[in-house]
């Protein structure tokens, strides 16, 4: 029975998966590296997160395998969560304006670093 | 296993979707393990999004600013600290646990019993690797860096909740993943799945993938934007 047996796939598919979740790693902490800002910092780490969450779920764990029933059970109930993300997004943003607006909070304030605390490496 | 008439391979697709669900019977045609361990898995994907999007609202919201993530966790060997280089290691590491796992598994499936045994240890080995360097980074920002869950000398408090709540989340399943895979490790080496079969690396396989997959996501939202 195909059904009852488990999930056996050349090795090489593996392999070839490996590298790649190494190579894309290597190019999502070198946006980092080179500090690259804006939209294509967001752009570019999102794309690599999700090339690399697909075929973690895809290969590693043989979803691309498995039969639609067992896969829409996986992906299906995860996918409401897209609109509590959007939801809070869309809240976050009028709460962070008006405490802005009505709070009046610094609206240029910037983070201090590990360099301005203890002094090695900065200018002052 | 399955009181099903029917002898041959069921229907693929939109048709096999519809066979499966239309009638009294078993629904997901794999080891009911493996089933349950994905519902597990989907449960825990709820838990882990409610974080993440707890912190996409935290960070949105604060009027404070965000600390510089790639500057907190830079590290220096010596010379200039290099930004973000231990969490990048600890990618890595996981990366590579979850490829020698991948083998695990597929070995198993070969009744390749030498082999599992030493995939899975590897494995094992490499997570506690993950959670060591974990320790480590919370050592830095506790002692050195002054971050605490309710504030921090860079900027927005929140930073610190977040950062406690979520890693340390995560490395409680990393832990407990060690764990388990040293439990099957050793259940294949005494020879117990060979009459029974190698489902249960499987199973133990989609634990540890689930927890690489999770560090995707804190690594690209926690760490890296």
């Amino acid at each position: 029975m195909t059904s009852e047996s488990g999930q056996q796939h050349p090795l090489g598919v593996y392999y070839q998966v490996w590298i790649l979740l190494f190579v894309v790693s290597f190019f999502s902490y070198m946006v980092d590296y080179l500090d690259i800002q804006g939209f294509w910092r967001w752009t570019l780490v999102m794309f690599f997160m999700v090339v690399k969450a697909g075929f973690i779920v895809a290969i590693f764990m043989h979803a691309a395998w498995e039969r639609m029933a067992l896969v829409f059970t996986i992906l299906g109930p995860p996918a409401v969560l897209l609109l509590l993300i959007a939801f809070m997004a869309v809240e976050g943003d009028y709460t962070e304006e008006s405490r802005f607006t009505y709070n009046g909070h610094d609206r240029d304030a910037v983070a201090l670093t590990p360099a301005d605390l203890h002094g090695d490496g900065a200018a002052h | 296993m399955s009181n099903t008439a029917s002898h041959s391979a069921p229907a693929a697709g939109v048709t096999g979707l519809v066979d499966d669900w239309a009638a009294d019977k078993q629904a997901y045609h794999v080891p009911w393990g493996k089933a349950m361990m994905w519902i597990f898995l989907v449960s825990d994907t709820f838990i882990f999004t409610c974080f993440l999007t707890g912190y996409l609202n935290v960070r949105m919201t604060t009027t404070q600013p965000w600390p510089v993530q790639s500057e907190i966790f830079a590290l220096s060997f010596g010379g200039a600290p290099i930004p973000l280089i231990l969490i990048a290691i600890m990618t890595m590491v996981l990366i590579t646990s979850s490829g020698t796992m991948a083998l695990a598994v597929n070995y198993g499936y070969r009744r390749d019993k030498m082999k599992t045994f030493w995939l899975l240890f590897a494995t094992a080995v490499l997570g506690a690797t993950f959670v060591g360097m974990q320790a480590f980074e919370w050592t830095k920002l506790i002692v050195d860096e002054q971050v605490r869950p309710w504030g921090n000398p860079f900027g927005a408090p929140q930073f610190g909740s977040v950062f406690f709540m979520v890693t340390g989340f995560h490395g409680l399943h990393v832990s407990a993943g060690v764990i388990y895979l040293m439990w099957v490790a050793v259940r294949v080496i005494r020879g117990r799945y060979e009459k029974r079969g190698y489902e249960i690396v499987e199973i133990a396989g989609l634990y540890w993938h689930f927890v690489d997959l999770v560090w995707v996501f804190i690594f690209a939202f926690f760490y890296l934007l």
